[in-house]
């Protein structure tokens, strides 16, 4: 008679699973293949298309304690209408705001495209007890966010607690009812492209919709070989499950070249049916108006003024 | 008709790659001009400054090093004249500019002649590096004015190391030429920072500052026992010049690091 | 889990993003419409009268006439390199360093303008000459200036000297690197030299020779001889050369060394490879799979430590080979010019049939071949990235050396089989071992009869690394402390 053994609790069968492999990743190799692909020359027709598209992809951000209704409405006013000398450049994606601010948003935003994103989880810190954080969430939920932007749990992250982690996102997500969840993994506390990597896989299986590397409170932000990082290992995801999981790069980011690098990097290493607001954003306020002045330079030629664009 | 008043230069400090007065506000009258008498104040300022400098020049490439240095020698030759008009003269500049041409083409090679790949008996990879010792004060000679500091500061230098300088207490001026070399160089702020004024107030300093890994007493002379009392306080290199020009003064500023690891499947 | 897809702004994703073109200017350039041998600080024409063209590969256009050193005109050379040797040699060695450095600052300063023209006269991406090429020839004048005065350092207890006149090769896939890592030690060692460029790649050797004016090399100190293979016969025949310096085919490698058997002249060969890039189940797996790219496509494959082997284990054969394909479609081949080239032209059509004989070879054998799909341009020669996969240890295209774009995927099960594949071979010049545990790397390290040994990584040069193979792959070795000995005899 055959007898099962029973394997110790807690025992994890290395190599199965439904998500992939963790493995490594070597930094400087993957530092190259960012700095190969920072080199991208976009010109032309190719790089008017990438600013009108990077345009598309910004949540519009304010994220200060001096925030107002004032502050929202106006931000809300720009995302619409970024440009109020050219009708044809588009809206951004959405205005991202913290939770106090979101039923303003909303309203400023009514009757547009642009989606309403709000912070949660006792950004940027995260250090709250869970319940308090739900009710952070729900609170923005109830408010009319379309989307919610999450933060991990760093300090249960770098003690070793990552099953702490993963039941957060998973309560999280059932919080966000219908809202889309972004998961910020805050990549530049976790120490090494190893964790990043870990730190995705943990945030998708948990439900994420987007992962997300920063709350751009902390620095270093966003940077290219953590976004390549990143999506690396939302590629894997794809090939293995099937499953779509968006990127988002927050922080740092505020020339209209190191956003183009970023496309570069998304559409060489995914493809170009992730070219789309609903797979890529990015978290920022002052890149717009460098888009803008781009855009408006390689249409008309000449080299722009940064006081030819609102600041709002 | 009358004569072309010239524009007279203001010797100051050289410390976090700028020029700034002693915070003392006291001057010294050598060599026909009034010249910056540092005190520990600002001695404690370099040595601050030197260390923010450190990761930066220790972390550059060898390769990198060795060009900064070579631009130095270039901005060096440039200013052949004011060095000349500062020192014993143009043979001296010549001598010291080839000095740190000499010393430039040490920096990428330094690992090849003084570190080793070692043959342990047992299954481990073995090497030895040298590293940068980090914060070095260097007590330049009285003379030659801008050769001695040159033959002290740069094999420190090469090797990776920020270096708070005290200049020839006699013969000052030559080491604030050197500095404005140094200064449209690529030499980052702070990797080299010279300090005039009297010796006897700056060294005891230097060689007490618990923040200094190594201190150069070349041209302490006969303050050479105090220093060295002083310096063990934090277990400091002493360092003295044994050679005129060799890859083994650049070793005397440097640390040496042996690395193991396991051969296997 | 994630939520249903559904499209939630206006604009759907595009089918493709072209990226327009971004082409380097030529104008930056600018070539003499005919180019005679550089001898004795002079540029002269040849005594055999013998001219021929140097072409574009991308696109096949004629770029300049070149000279056709025949055995006068290699005799001349020689004599003007003794000529100056005398000189040379008992210059102040801190004297001779000031020289070398002044070459690495000019070659700094008109980096981008030799840039355009490697990759104009030999096909390779701009992207390459201008961030490989220039950078890393730049950097070998400016590490052996440093050395040209420390000789009794590198060698101590010993006294060195100079051998004299020095007779040096070099091939086409990295013109004027090559020419760098083979004059810089020379004369820092105290010798002259007469140096002939590959006949497909001339270009950049005789714009050195500008170079050489503007830092002052004293006349015949450096000779630039063009012409084809029978000018490099010819001038290892020389009766006057101390020295011979080759990098090329192993074949004419083994040529010359028959030729200078009983002649009492130094030799040093840099020949062929067919390195093996091993990748175990633990490696970093998406940056292996860059490394395996660089190792392969990198240069289109010109380069002679190419990673041309792939053996991976097999245990993630499937999943790398995926991967790997995947990546293989985002190159991009054409105009070198074009600063988005990836893969560039391949250097001649000689070139290209060799490599093609070696593809239908594969294919004939039995091993399946992919190549991702590729817009090649009408003119010139071009050959899409190419894998191999099912080959044997046999097969051609896993033995021989093919010199272009086409990678060989073989499997291994456990390290010593590893080791025991990747061994087996003529050849022996570099290998590639991917894996994030260390001390495997360090034990495949010890094993692995290559001179060059990369871990974790591929294709990285660097000045003071020294560089050179085992076996049929040549010997002596150039780059580092040891890179000055085979300039030098000691008494």
């Amino acid at each position: 008679m055959s007898q099962t053994v029973a394997l110790p609790r807690a025992f994890e069968l290395p190599g199965g699973g439904r998500l992939p492999r963790l493995g490594s990743v070597d930094a400087v190799s993957l530092e190259g293949r960012a700095a190969e692909l920072a080199k991208r020359s976009i010109k032309r027709e190719s790089k008017i298309f990438a600013l009108d598209l990077a345009i598309r992809m910004i949540d519009l951000t304010t994220l200060e304690g001096a925030d107002t209704p004032g502050k929202v409405r106006a931000l809300s006013a720009k995302a619409i209408r970024p440009d109020p000398g050219d009708a044809n450049v588009p809206s951004v994606a959405a205005v991202c705001v913290y939770p106090t601010l979101v039923a303003v948003a909303r309203r400023a935003l009514a009757g547009s495209m642009v989606k309403v994103a709000s912070v949660a989880t006792a950004f940027p810190s995260g250090q709250a007890p869970l319940d308090v954080k739900l009710a952070d969430v729900r609170a923005a939920v109830e408010a009319g966010a379309d989307e919610i932007d999450m933060v991990i749990d760093r300090g249960a992250f770098l003690s070793g607690r990552i099953g702490e982690v993963y039941d957060e996102v998973v309560a999280v997500k059932e919080a966000c009812g219908g809202a889309h969840l972004k998961v910020i993994l805050e990549t530049g506390e976790l120490g090494s492209y190893d964790a990043v990597r870990r730190a995705s896989l943990v945030a998708i299986a948990g439900g994420a919709d987007f992962i997300k590397t920063s709350t751009g409170k902390v620095s270093p932000a966003a940077t290219l070989p953590v976004a390549l990082c990143m999506i690396e290992a939302i590629r894997d995801v794809y090939d293995e499950t099937g499953l779509v999981v968006g990127m988002k790069t927050a922080g740092g980011i505020r020339a209209a070249k190191q956003a183009i690098q970023y496309l570069c990097v998304l559409h060489e290493t995914l493809g170009a049916e992730w070219l789309t607001p609903d797979r890529f954003r990015f978290g920022a306020s002052s890149l717009l108006n460098d888009l803008l002045l781009q855009l408006r330079k390689q249409r008309t030629g000449i080299y722009r003024s940064p006081d030819e664009f609102t600041l709002d | 008709m009358s004569e072309r008043l010239p524009v007279r230069k203001t010797y100051k400090l050289f410390v976090g790659g700028a020029f700034p007065r002693s915070e003392s506000g006291r001057t010294l009258e050598v060599e026909g001009y009034n010249v910056a008498r540092a005190s520990r104040k600002d001695a404690r300022e370099a040595v601050v400054a030197a260390r923010k400098a450190v990761a930066g020049w220790s972390g550059a490439t060898a390769y990198n090093r060795g060009q900064v240095l070579y631009r130095l020698a270039e901005t060096m030759e440039t200013r052949t004249d004011a060095l000349a008009a500062a020192s014993s003269g143009r043979r001296e500049v010549a001598r010291a500019i080839d000095r740190v041409v000499w010393y430039a083409g040490w920096a990428d090679k330094l690992a090849q002649v003084l570190g080793s790949s070692n043959p342990v008996a047992g299954p481990y990879f073995n090497f030895t590096l040298p590293e940068p010792t980090g914060v070095v004060a260097v007590i330049a000679p009285e003379e030659p004015a801008l050769d001695g500091l040159v033959s002290r500061l740069v094999p420190a230098l090469v090797g990776g190391n920020a270096v708070v300088a005290v200049a020839s207490e006699p013969h000052p001026l030559a080491a604030i030429e050197l500095a404005e070399a140094v200064a449209t160089s690529d030499v980052p702020a702070g990797v080299v920072n010279v300090l005039t004024g009297l010796r006897a107030e700056l060294a005891p300093v230097l060689a007490g500052h618990m923040d200094v890994n190594a201190i150069d007493v070349t041209g302490a002379d006969g303050d050479r026992t105090t220093l060295e009392e002083l310096a063990a306080e934090n277990v400091k290199r002493v360092v003295r010049a044994r050679e005129e020009q060799s890859p083994w003064e650049i070793a005397s500023f440097m640390e040496l690091k042996t690395v193991w690891h396991p051969i296997g499947r | 889990m994630g939520a249903v897809e559904k499209p939630r702004t206006e604009v759907a994703a595009p089918a493709s993003w072209d990226y327009a073109p971004s082409l380097e200017g030529r104008e930056i350039v600018s070539l003499e419409r005919r180019y005679g041998l550089y001898i004795g600080g002079k540029h002269i024409s040849p005594k055999s009268r013998s001219w021929f063209t140097t072409i574009s590969p991308a696109t096949e256009e004629p770029l300049a006439e070149i000279a056709q050193a025949g055995q006068k005109d290699v005799a001349l050379a020689v004599g003007a390199a003794r000529e100056a040797f005398r000189t040379w040699s008992r210059r102040k060695p801190a004297e001779r360093a000031k020289v070398l450095f002044r070459i690495a600052r000019v070659l700094q300063e008109r980096a981008r303008e030799l840039a355009v023209a490697e990759s104009l006269d030999g096909g390779k991406p701009i992207k390459e000459s201008r961030d490989v090429d220039l950078p890393l020839a730049a950097a070998h004048f400016f590490y052996y200036a440093g050395w040209a005065d420390k000789l009794e350092y590198a060698f101590p207890g010993r006294s060195p000297k100079p051998l004299g006149v020095a007779a040096q090769i070099v091939p086409w896939n990295f013109p004027l690197l090559m020419l760098a890592w083979k004059i810089a030690p020379a004369l820092a060692c105290g010798n002259t030299v007469v140096l002939k460029p590959a006949e497909t790649t001339p270009l950049t050797a005789l714009l050195f020779a500008d170079v050489c004016r503007q830092a002052e090399v004293p006349p015949g100190v450096v000779n630039i001889i063009t012409g084809d293979g029978s000018t490099g016969a010819y001038l290892v025949r020389e009766k006057g050369i101390d020295k011979v310096a080759f990098t090329g085919s192993t074949e004419v490698g083994k040529a010359i060394q028959r030729e200078l058997a009983g002649r009492d002249v130094s030799l040093t060969l840099e020949l062929g490879g067919k390195a093996a890039n091993i990748v175990f189940d633990d490696c970093a797996l998406d940056q292996a799979v860059e490394g395996i790219v660089n190792g392969i496509y990198f240069n289109q494959g010109h380069v002679c430590c190419a990673g041309s082997r792939l053996l991976v284990q097999e245990s993630i054969h499937d999943q790398l080979v995926r991967k790997l394909k995947r990546r293989m479609a985002t190159l991009r081949v054409g105009n070198p010019l074009d600063k988005n080239t990836d893969v560039g032209a391949i250097n001649s059509s000689a070139q290209l049939e060799r490599i093609s004989e070696l593809v239908q070879s594969g294919i004939d054998e039995g091993a399946e071949l992919y190549q991702p799909p590729c817009r090649l341009p009408e003119k010139g020669w071009w050959f899409a990235p190419t894998v191999f996969t099912n080959v044997a240890q046999s097969h051609r295209i896993a033995r021989e050396e093919i010199f272009g774009p086409v990678l060989s995927v073989l499997t291994f099960r456990t390290p010593d089989e590893a080791v025991e594949k990747a061994n087996n071979t003529m050849y022996g010049l570099s290998a590639g071992v991917w894996t994030e545990k260390g001390s495997r790397i360090l034990w495949m390290a010890d094993r692995l009869r290559s001179g060059v040994v990369w871990g974790n990584t591929f294709n990285r040069f660097d000045p003071s690394s020294p560089f050179g193979g085992y076996k049929e792959s040549g010997f002596g070795r150039e780059g580092g402390r040891h890179g000055l000995e085979p300039y030098l005899r000691f008494e």
